[in-house]
């Protein structure tokens, strides 16, 4: 909403407050100020000029040297350009130094010999459109009015001496979408006496009940329409004050009537709309829904088509108004318009909302309608319509007026209870400041009963705490003081999931690992992408009905995708390598209508100079750190994202964790990776629920530990878990540690074989173990190796 | 004998001074104070002196024999010292040259902004809560006084999954997941992400990070809310920060305000990173509206509370003057190096 600063004083009083101190003190007072402009900040030194002499150049077959009196001791000789110049013209003049839009300069020089002081200005020149002037200037320089002050600021005569505020206003304050709204907030911030005067006007004769009938027939969209009829139109501009005050706003002017509507729209925050009688057949004014599938043209010459929600204003035959919205384009007013019908209604704001949606129009009576205004506005608003008629002289006013009530709103009345108030904000504010407050915004106390009768204008003060919002934003949100609070303690700890998330993250980073940040929605073909089967269940996805585009438009059911794209983004801006990880959310559907399972998941992606071995150590780090014991890693062949040669699955006693692995050739190549790429997904809370959070000290032994090394000979496909499994076993407790020391197959074994080798430690609690002791067990453990996976020992 | 002594002893002190290496101690000592050595011969024949001459005689040579041994243990550690200090000249190294690291990664800066936030606020006795991102109508909206077509709905362009299922656009709906949980002294805060039909470009993004706060006791104050926020903001800033609290509107709290901090670039005076203002926004807050509590079966007229949203993208952009959003969402390992 924009305020031309000028305006605020037909109501209210802020002489020798800047522009600055008002913007501020509006903004702490709760109207947020976006920005001041000043209209005329890009003009400097323009005066009005009288132009006493003009003679053509000397040198020159269409330049005039003219001498113009500026308000100066002695006239200054300008030279001039403009065909339309002439003697008596009262003329812009940019003085020498003058600025003008576009950062121009003017600076006095000799123009083909002849000194120039000045300019005389064309209107664009100064920025000033048609609309502001209310004609079309000829062609060459601005002729000014002849009562134009010599040496006076041509600033002043068109309405550019003026500060417009724009404001930001939040939704609960339909009132304050209006020139006395504004002003009564800025009364009530600069403590200012605040008035509206009553709009007064002469009737002229006629009846309008014999002119239109106006019928609500549906009293709950419609909760008021009230109407008064102006004869004898003469349609014509509207006076330069108004063209000023409308163009000032952004509003354009385009003629009496229409501007009058705009202007009371702005003023009074009431939309107005003017229809020509001759367009109202059998000059009926129904206030109906729509039928299903009706069309009708609005004002912007297109057809809209509506649906039995939709309000619409009708006469006897059809629509001529889409209620609230826009007017028809078969009812608008023409330049031979003579008799004007006026609506000044209150329309339910849903419903209006609503049909603004459907219809894709948002205007400025939408816009109002839609926040909720006042219904007894319509009243005020007409009247100052029809005042405004006659002040510009362009009409007479019918004898009489419509106003046909729907269902209105009962009044609000709030319990006044000052010492809940100021317990509430923690201040202290006496009853008489708080009566003073509610005095400046119109609410009405009675002291005998403490009750509070908030005004119509303001839907937003239901109950107390919206009280105690008027009481502080007066008394100051800045005077409120800063206190801690009291009360029970509470203790700021993480949860245990919380905590093990952080672990994880630490773990991660200390291996080299960068945190991402991905989108969580993506494109349904990116499971094609990744090669997933149209039967699995992760095409199960969660879809959002109104997406920015296909490729955000389902929750994602795996991280995969979105840290393979992570990895091709990273490869293809020649980052050498990259070792990343992301603790997000998968999204599983449920049931329809519930809530999707949102699923905490952990996923690794790496590519450079990493294997197959760096991602597991990444998932082994965690679990050391988580103290989780016995995790499987075992081979998975038919994952179609992963190397079916280079991938496992991980369960710890059997529970399923996760997938580590290298990424399938096509799949990376799918996503611009030009390297191997390795990466693992795993369930966060299956994590979790693995780790063990009850960590007990094992008790240090001062028993020496023996050694004995292993060195076997397996199949080449024989997994080294399958070998420590049976070490493990056959040696019992005594077996304290097993280390693999290396891997080997080569030349000295045979091609289907490999060389493994092991240190283990033997170690008893309670004594020391005996050589022989040792050597038993190396038996034991060699023996059943045998038996079991057919190794030999090497 | 007393003569042959002086005489030994000045010899020594002679032989001492020329000596300059570990073996020429030695040498020395096993010369002098050996088995066979000049002055344990005399001291062997101590037998042939006079019962008087014997103990001063003993004494003297004691004296000299201990202050020669003194003067050779001293000399020696001279000798290792210099030898010591030669051998570490040679060892001298480029300290220049780069240390052996562990090249650890690092967390996402939204994730260190996120930490820090969350360090002053579990400070303040505020717990971390966590919620859903698909999320039921009425916890995003409706239970948060935001009815159906509300105009509040216009500003929050929304995604749907269902008529009744949204991805939420706030934090907000935690304040009521919490409340209907638990039972005041409520003080929690619930970061995650939040949702908003935005195209991308440098200062939006569909998806973005806030961090909720709720507090809901007894007795708790509009004064309160500024002390918590002024305290936060002071931690997280510094103590020459300056706030300002400017009414605004939200339908889930009543009074609302907004929040802004002095510009910790030019301390208020007004530049380009404030635009001027001198002030920037950092988050919304209010007194939960007594509907809210209502809706969640406390009961208002008992209990008060406050609540605040904060953009965890608004301050890390600020934090590090980070010029455009996308580069959180892009994961551009140069752009990650750096935090």
């Amino acid at each position: 909403m924009d305020l031309p600063m000028s305006w605020l004083s037909d109501y209210t009083d802020i002489t020798g407050v800047s522009p600055k101190e008002y913007a501020d003190k509006l903004t702490m007072s709760g109207s947020k100020v976006e920005g001041v402009t000043d209209l005329g900040a890009d003009i400097d030194k323009v005066v009005v000029g009288e132009v006493l002499t003009c003679e053509m150049h000397p040198d020159s077959d269409h330049l005039h040297v003219c001498m113009v009196n500026v308000g100066e001791d002695e006239p200054i000789q300008i030279v001039c350009g403009a065909p339309n110049v002439a003697v008596g013209q009262k003329v812009p003049v940019a003085l020498n130094g003058a600025t003008l839009p576009g950062g121009v300069k003017i600076k006095k020089g000799k123009l083909r010999g002849v000194m120039s002081n000045g300019m005389i200005c064309a209107a664009d020149e100064m920025g000033i459109e048609s609309s502001r002037l209310g004609y079309e200037p000829e062609y060459g320089i601005l002729v000014l009015p002849e009562d134009a002050v010599i040496g006076s600021d041509v600033k002043d005569l068109y309405g550019l001496n003026e500060n417009v505020v724009e404001f930001e206003i939040t939704s609960n304050r339909p009132d304050c979408f209006s020139i006395i709204g504004l002003a009564r907030e800025t009364a009530a911030t600069f403590k200012k006496p605040f008035n509206v005067p009553e709009p007064t006007f002469t009737e002229a004769g006629g009846n309008i009940n014999d002119m239109i009938k106006v019928t609500l027939f549906d009293k709950d969209k419609c909760t008021r329409y009230s109407s008064r009829v102006v004869k004898n139109v003469k349609i014509g501009p509207s006076p330069k004050w108004m063209r000023e005050r409308l163009e000032a706003c952004g509003v354009r002017a385009i003629n009496n009537i229409v501007d009058i509507t705009n202007y009371v729209l702005l003023e009074y925050g009431q939309p107005m709309h003017a229809f020509d009688i001759r367009d109202l057949n059998g000059g009926q004014i129904n206030v109906r829904r729509a039928s299903e599938g009706e069309v009708i043209k609005t004002l912007d010459e297109q057809d809209r088509t509506l649906t039995a929600d939709d309000l619409v204003i009708a006469d006897a035959e059809r629509a001529v108004a889409i209620a609230g919205v826009m007017g028809g384009f078969n009812s608008e007013i023409k330049d031979d318009t003579t008799t004007v019908v006026f609506e000044s209604a209150m329309f339910d704001a849903a419903s209006v909302r609503l049909t603004a949606q459907r219809v894709g129009l948002r205007t400025e009576a939408s816009s109002r309608y839609e926040k909720g205004l006042d219904y007894n506005n319509t009243i005020p608003a007409l009247n100052r319509a029809c005042q405004l008629v006659q002040e510009l002289g362009c009409g007479e006013i019918v004898q009489g007026f419509i106003d046909e009530l729907g269902n209105v709103p009962g009044p609000i009345e709030i319990k006044f209870r000052p010492e809940k108030i100021n317990a509430f904000l923690g201040t202290d504010v006496s009853v008489e400041e708080m009566q003073k407050i509610f005095a400046a915004l119109e609410i009405k106390v009675d002291m005998d009963s403490m009750m509070l009768y908030p005004p119509s204008f303001r839907p937003d003060l239901q109950a107390e705490a919206d009280i105690a919002e008027e009481v502080a934003r007066f008394y100051g949100y800045d005077i409120i003081p800063t206190t801690l609070m009291s009360g029970a303690a509470t203790s700021g700890i993480l949860t245990p999931e919380q905590k093990t998330e952080r672990d994880i993250a630490a773990i991660l980073t200390s291996q080299g690992m960068y945190e991402i940040y991905t989108y969580t929605f993506q494109s349904p073909s990116m499971l094609d992408k990744l090669n997933i089967p149209a039967d699995s269940p992760l095409r199960e996805q969660v879809k959002i009905t109104n997406p920015l585009g296909e490729d955000t438009s389902v929750m994602r059911t795996t991280m995969t995708g979105s840290m393979l794209e992570t990895l091709g983004r990273n490869f293809n801006y020649r980052n050498k390598s990259a070792k990343l990880f992301e603790i997000g959310r998968v999204y599983i559907p449920t049931t329809p209508g519930q809530l999707p399972d949102e699923k905490p998941t952990l996923m690794l992606g790496m590519y450079g100079d990493v294997d197959f071995y760096d991602i597991k150590g990444a998932v082994e780090e965690i679990f050391e750190r988580l103290h989780i014991k016995d995790a499987d890693f075992e081979r998975v062949t038919d994952n179609p994202v992963y190397h079916p040669g280079r991938t496992a699955k991980i369960s710890v006693k059997g529970k399923y964790i996760g997938i580590i692995g290298e990424v399938h050739p096509a799949v990376a190549r799918g996503f611009e990776i030009g390297t191997k790429a390795y990466i693992g997904e795993l369930d966060f809370n299956a994590i979790f629920n693995a780790a063990n959070h009850d960590v007990k000290y094992t008790q240090l032994t001062r028993f020496p530990a023996v050694t004995r090394d292993f060195s076997i000979l397996v199949d080449k496909l024989t997994p080294v878990a399958a070998i420590e499994k049976v070490m493990k076993k056959a040696g019992g407790k005594l077996l304290s540690k097993l280390e693999l020391s290396d891997v080997y197959t080569g030349k000295q074994i045979a091609k289907n074989k490999k060389s493994v080798m092991y240190k283990a430690e033997f170690k008893a609690p309670d004594r020391s173990l005996t050589g022989e002791e040792a050597d038993n067990l190396h038996a034991k453990i060699v023996k059943n190796l045998a038996k079991e996976l057919d190794a030999e020992l090497r | 004998m007393r003569e042959k002594l002086e005489q030994i002893k000045v010899s020594v002190e002679e032989a001492l001074k020329n000596a300059d290496a570990m073996e020429a101690l030695e040498n020395i000592r096993i010369k002098f104070m050996g088995k066979k050595g000049e002055l344990t011969a005399v001291l062997k024949g101590m037998g042939k002196l006079t019962p008087e001459e014997r103990p001063k005689i003993g004494a003297l040579a004691n004296e000299i024999r201990q202050r020669l041994e003194k003067e050779i243990e001293e000399k020696k550690a001279a000798i290792a010292a210099a030898i010591e200090a030669k051998k570490l000249e040679e060892e001298v190294i480029d300290v220049t040259m780069p240390g052996k690291r562990n090249n650890e990664g690092k967390l996402h800066p939204l994730t260190q902004v996120m930490n820090e936030l969350k360090e002053i606020f579990m400070g303040m006795g505020f717990s971390v809560a966590d919620g859903p991102e698909v999320e039921y109508d009425y916890y995003n909206f409706e239970a948060l006084n935001i009815p159906k077509n509300h105009p509040a709905r216009d500003t929050q362009d929304t995604f749907y999954i269902a008529d009744n299922i949204v991805l939420r656009t706030q934090t907000s709906g935690m304040q009521v997941r919490v409340m209907e949980k638990t039972k005041p002294p409520i003080r929690i805060i619930a970061p995650g992400k939040v949702y908003r039909s935005d195209t991308q470009d440098a200062t939006h993004s569909p998806v973005f990070h806030q961090i909720e706060g709720l507090v809901v006791d007894k007795n708790i104050t509009m004064a309160d809310l500024k002390g918590t926020l002024e305290m936060f903001v002071k931690k997280l800033y510094g103590e020459q920060t300056r706030v300002r609290f400017r009414p605004h509107h939200f339908p889930f709290t009543e009074p609302s305000a907004e929040m802004d901090y002095s510009c910790f670039n030019c301390g208020g005076k007004g530049c380009s990173v404030c635009k001027g203002e001198g002030w920037i926004e950092i988050l919304g807050c209010g007194m939960v509206h007594p509907k809210v509590l209502a809706n969640c079966g406390i009961d208002p007229e008992e209990y008060t509370g406050f609540a605040f949203g904060i953009g965890l993208e608004r301050i890390a952009m600020g934090k590090y003057s980070i010029n455009d959003l996308r580069l959180f969402f892009e994961n551009d390992l140069r752009f990650l190096e750096q935090f």
